[in-house]
């Protein structure tokens, strides 16, 4: 039941169309996304990513394929995309770029009363959506600009969570954060899955920020998707991942390398504690 | 475990010979309301000194907010101290009369590509240094080729600017830097807003200009695998700098570098772990092939003792 | 959407005009514009279109290009045409109900007609056939008498030099800003005028604080490059004058003198 949330159909979008520069963003691009699911979406700068995503959410319109959510098109002209844009939750990349409030509690609610909440229900659901992206109590009434940048990036982020979306879409949300930063934040978009339910779709350019938390990976490459599955079935694929510039987990080659010099390590562990369990393993 | 004090200034002792000499230096941001009340101060640099010597590539790491980027816009006169100096080639950075000389001295690379190249066309921007110092026309002519021709840039020296990769246009910044013939490049976060095939560009472009050319670099980061190259690394927090050494022995103590918001590259953490499982590995592993070296000895010499 | 608006647009091709001095471009662009308005006879035109056609020709650039912009300014050009027609006194060719259409109205409306589409295809032409960089700097030279008065003639020409190769970025700034402000549910299309332009808030401050931070690093960027304004500032392709310039500049003399022959000493 209610297995496939979204369902993208062939989905073709071309930039600068009819010119000498027109460049195919999406080239027959078909997934689904279950409900309650973690998905990586990889990709260099230019793979076509950033597109997909827009469309997902109806911000793009392809040229031919459409996009279905719960069953209905999003597409169709009497479909409610507002209304859309509340369920399938997209932060953009640097989001914090796009904050114009005075205050963080009205900032997050800006969302939420465009969808039709009142005054009272918009600043419950941003009071927890503040509270869920881990910021204090004190930064309620504080202007956003005055944060520093991670917070910022928090609050931001909550000013989609507050529409309580049924899928949240991140694009390079850890760009320009410091490691630590990056933990953090990759640590409270799991949570939000594994604690709310929340089907995710984390876009990236580094396999290190989804190796360990996905369920699934998508890779792209030129407007195409090359890989659809779940991430040690992708690793597999350490040349070509090499060749579209992306890479595979630092763990897997310093076990592919291992194996090479012939130490009996299974090459498809991907997280650290994996790889030196591997390791204790075949030196015991 | 509290070792500041004896971290705090290893390089306080003077050198004549260093090319670059921060001494105590200090500076706070002053946050004021509305009517002007100041509101709090943030002290950003906290009483740093080190040295740098000619042709060295220096890296400085920190996490977001520690202070590196302000220390970074001291060296070319962009900021001024308010306590303390900084002496770069001989000249004070508080010599207005110095000014442009320290600039040309010491070139500087932004974090943002947008927001740093000034012409319309990419071989315009590397000209707008050397205009500004009053070069020959046709000088700035064979520094634009040479400088571009360096980073593997020239073919694109008609595009417009808007058309590159990030990475391609940090790499027209650095091209613009040289072609004012720098003795030394400040790179402040050149990697934190590039995809991974960028940063290696701009990284690799940089230790070329320090091998080849000579150049002293600075690099400023929070990206620990870009670290692993360079001669010295200072580590900062909270305005101060907490390690200063090569980056073996910096990445040989991780728990400090956690403490500090900072991670090891992956490798090194790797070996670390296995280190504290048992295993006779050695402090600050930087590379892949070391470490698969050192496991490989282990075996061997398993081996070596059970037949 | 929003990236659509070109401006300044250059149409690449190699031609004698595209490699036309940039003063010549723009002291020639002047006269001739001035041409338009001295003399209003017909024949005056006919020798502004001619002088036009001969530089279209010569440049390259394909005439439908050229006719493409006329486009937005096609609304402007009805407008002045009916209103020349309708509302100037004379001798009453056809009349209905209170408007009535006179000999002087169309012979008016003719005149401006001829005289706007002159004006936009010639000061097209040259935005068409020099770059944006060239064209900054043939005004700053151009302008340099002004210095004289302290008019700061560097720093005009480095603001439009600066502004024009910020302006793509903030467009598709705006065009980010206002679709992740559409993720978040925002109407940009329905309710009146004053709720549309207050839906525009959250898109005008975060462009507003964009500019000022791009500005501020920008400004750093150019002082870590010894900029210090255009004082002891050489160039790196300094505007000379070659054969092909005096050649234009005869062609420039023949015109003028042609119009002020037709339209002060003939009476066609």
């Amino acid at each position: 039941m209610n297995e496939y949330k979204l369902i993208a159909d062939h989905l073709i979008y071309e930039y600068n169309k009819g010119t000498a520069q027109a460049r195919k963003a999406l080239d027959d691009v078909s997934f689904v996304l279950r409900s309650g699911e973690f998905v990586g979406l990889i990709g260099h700068t230019g793979s076509g990513k950033s597109t997909l995503v827009q469309h997902l959410v109806a911000l793009l319109k392809p040229d031919s394929g459409t996009i279905y959510y719960e069953g209905a098109d999003i597409f169709e002209k009497d479909y409610n995309r507002k209304a859309l844009r509340g369920k399938v939750g997209l932060v953009f990349q640097y989001p914090e770029y796009q904050l114009f409030e005075e205050t963080v509690l009205s900032e997050v609610s800006y969302g939420p009363k465009n969808m039709g909440m009142d005054k009272k229900e918009a600043e419950l659901a941003a009071y927890a959506a503040i509270k869920r992206v881990g910021l204090e109590d004190e930064c309620f009434d504080q202007s956003p600009f005055d944060l520093s940048g991670g917070q910022k990036r928090r609050v931001a982020i909550a000013s989609v969570l507050a529409m309580k979306p049924e899928i949240l879409i991140l694009d390079e949300p850890t760009a320009g954060l410091d490691p630590a930063g990056r933990t953090e934040l990759l640590d409270m978009i799991k949570e939000l899955k594994d604690k709310e339910g929340i089907t995710i779709v984390l876009v990236s350019h580094s396999m290190d920020d989804v190796a360990e938390a996905a369920d699934r990976i998508i890779v792209m490459d030129k407007g195409k998707i090359i890989y659809d599955d779940e991430p040690r079935a992708v690793f597999t694929h350490i040349e070509e991942l090499e060749a579209m510039g992306l890479g595979a987990p630092e763990m897997s080659y310093v076990l592919h390398e291992l194996k090479a010099a012939g130490l009996p390590v299974d090459v498809n562990a991907i997280t650290l504690k994996e790889a030196k369990e591997e390791i204790l393993r075949a030196l015991a | 475990m509290k070792k500041k004090n004896k971290e705090a200034a290893p390089s306080a002792k003077r050198k004549v010979s260093s090319f670059l000499s921060i001494r105590n230096l200090k500076y706070e941001y002053i946050r004021r309301d509305e009517e002007n009340n100041v509101e709090g101060i943030t002290t950003a640099v906290d009483d740093v000194s080190l040295d740098v010597k000619e042709g060295e590539f220096i890296a400085i790491l920190g996490h977001n907010g520690s202070g590196k980027s302000t220390l970074a816009k001291h060296i070319n006169a962009i900021l001024f101290p308010e306590e303390g100096e900084v002496i770069l080639d001989g000249m004070d950075t508080k010599d207005e009369e110095k000014l442009l000389d320290i600039r040309r001295t010491a070139g500087m690379v932004f974090q943002n590509p947008d927001n740093q190249i000034i012409g319309q066309v990419v071989d315009e921007d590397v000209a707008f240094g050397p205009e500004n110092m009053g070069i020959p026309t046709d000088e700035i002519a064979q520094r634009v080729e040479e400088s571009l021709k360096t980073l593997g840039m020239w073919d694109y020296r008609d595009s417009s600017p808007n058309r590159l990769s990030g990475g391609q246009k940090q790499r027209v910044s650095i091209a613009s830097v040289i072609a004012m013939h720098p003795k030394c490049i400040i790179l402040d976060e050149p990697t934190a807003m590039l995809d991974p095939r960028g940063r290696y560009e701009v990284i690799r472009a940089a230790r070329a200009l320090n091998e080849v050319e000579g150049i002293t670099i600075i690099l400023i980061t929070h990206y620990m695998e870009e670290v692993i190259h360079a001669h010295r690394v200072f580590v900062m927090d909270k305005g101060r700098v907490k390690m200063e050494g090569t980056p073996r022995e910096i990445f040989s103590r991780v728990q400090e570098l956690k403490e500090m918001r900072l991670t090891v590259p992956q490798v090194t953490e790797l070996a670390w772990e296995l280190k504290k499982s048992g295993l006779r590995i050695p402090d600050g592993i930087l590379t892949r092939e070391e470490l698969v070296k050192e496991i490989l000895k282990l075996v061997s010499s398993r081996t070596g003792v059970s037949s | 959407m929003i990236r659509d608006i070109t401006l300044g647009q250059y149409y690449q091709a190699d031609s004698v005009v595209h490699r036309l001095d940039p003063r010549t471009k723009l002291l020639g662009t002047l006269v001739y514009l001035i041409s338009l308005f001295v003399f209003t006879k017909a024949w005056v035109f006919v020798a502004a279109a001619t002088f036009l056609l001969i530089c279209i020709f010569l440049s390259k650039v394909p005439f439908s290009y050229m006719l493409k912009g006329l486009k937005p300014i096609l609304f402007i050009l009805l407008f002045t045409l009916v209103l020349n027609m309708l509302f100037t006194k004379g001798t009453v060719l056809v009349s209905w109900w209170k408007f009535s259409i006179t000999e002087e109205g169309l012979k008016q409306a003719g005149y401006m007609g001829t005289r706007l589409i002159l004006l936009i295809l010639g000061s097209n032409l040259m935005t068409l056939t020099t770059t944006p960089t060239r064209l900054t700097n043939a005004m700053e030279h151009v302008m340099k008498p002004l210095k004289v008065i302290h008019v700061p003639v560097h720093e005009i020409a480095m603001m439009m030099s600066i502004a024009l190769r910020f302006i793509p970025i903030l467009l598709e700034e705006t065009d980010r800003i206002m679709k992740a402000q559409l993720a978040r549910g925002a109407d940009f299309e329905s309710g009146n005028i004053i709720k549309k332009a207050k839906s525009f808030i959250p898109v005008l401050v975060p462009l507003f604080i964009s500019a000022f931070r791009r500005a501020n690093d920008l400004a750093m960027a150019m002082e870590a490059r010894c900029y210090h304004g255009g004082n002891g500032r050489t160039q790196y392709r300094p505007l000379k004058y070659k054969g092909r310039d005096f050649a234009a500049y005869i062609l420039l003399l023949i015109y003028l003198a042609a119009v002020i022959v037709i339209g002060k000493f003939l009476n066609l």
